[in-house]
């Protein structure tokens, strides 16, 4: 793959399932089309990839309703990947690298042998700057 | 026309979006240049996908049909 291409930069701040998991498909497509990911995680979004709970029950964005949690069962029920299973695929193939925002650490008072191994390191907002070059951010 | 030797072959049956592309993707990598990839998806999705896919990353989608409920796609890597 051509070396000047940008990456996508995909900044998740919501923790909760359905956004999560929209996260994950954009991040799986782009590595999938070659293109190099950085995710870079930031609050609650953060939380959710604690080892110890990232295949919990993260409820769904307010706008879901126990309609949309109906869709969102019945999607998994007929055996969708869970996002974190969806980010490892996308990891397997490369070019994806997940990041956990410093700050966001030390608010949640917590080390990176909390998250899950999905997650490669933790940074600054300076260090995800530059790794994002000129690619587009997109704030989830 | 003389019949594609098939070098691998990825069912994504019952996948959803995107992982018939990540497991396509993925065979790929292990493939080399030349070789032909057959793919089964469900996703309807896929048909789009596999088209998009094939324009960005130059792997030619040399043979591609549907039965209705099943997409086939036939990929020669570049």
């Amino acid at each position: 793959m051509d070396e000047t291409i940008n990456p996508i930069n995909l900044v998740l701040f919501s923790g909760t399932d359905d956004k999560l998991q929209a996260a994950a498909v954009l991040a799986a497509g782009a590595a999938a089309l070659g293109k190099p990911v950085n995710v870079f995680l930031q609050y609650w979004a953060l939380d959710a990839f604690r080892a110890d709970r990232i295949g919990a029950d993260h409820g769904l964005a307010p706008e879901a309703g126990t309609e949309g949690r109906a869709h969102v069962d019945g999607l998994r029920k007929a055996g969708q990947a869970s996002w974190a299973e969806t980010l490892r695929q996308a990891k397997e193939l490369g070019g994806v690298d997940i990041e956990a925002c410093s700050l966001s650490m030390d608010l949640l008072g917590i080390e990176q042998s909390d998250l899950d191994p999905l997650v490669d390191g933790v940074e600054g907002v300076t260090s995800f700057y530059l790794n994002a070059g000129e690619g587009q951010v997109v704030f989830i | 026309m003389p019949v594609l030797e098939i070098d691998q072959r990825v069912d994504a049956k019952g996948l959803s979006c995107p992982l018939p592309i990540v497991k396509t993707a993925q065979a790929m990598k292990a493939m080399t240049s030349g070789q032909v990839l057959e793919v089964l998806a469900s996703d309807p999705g896929s048909v789009k996908d596999f088209a998009a896919w094939s324009k960005t990353t130059g792997h030619e989608i040399v043979e591609s049909g549907s039965d209705g409920a099943v997409f086939r796609f036939v990929i020669r890597k570049n």
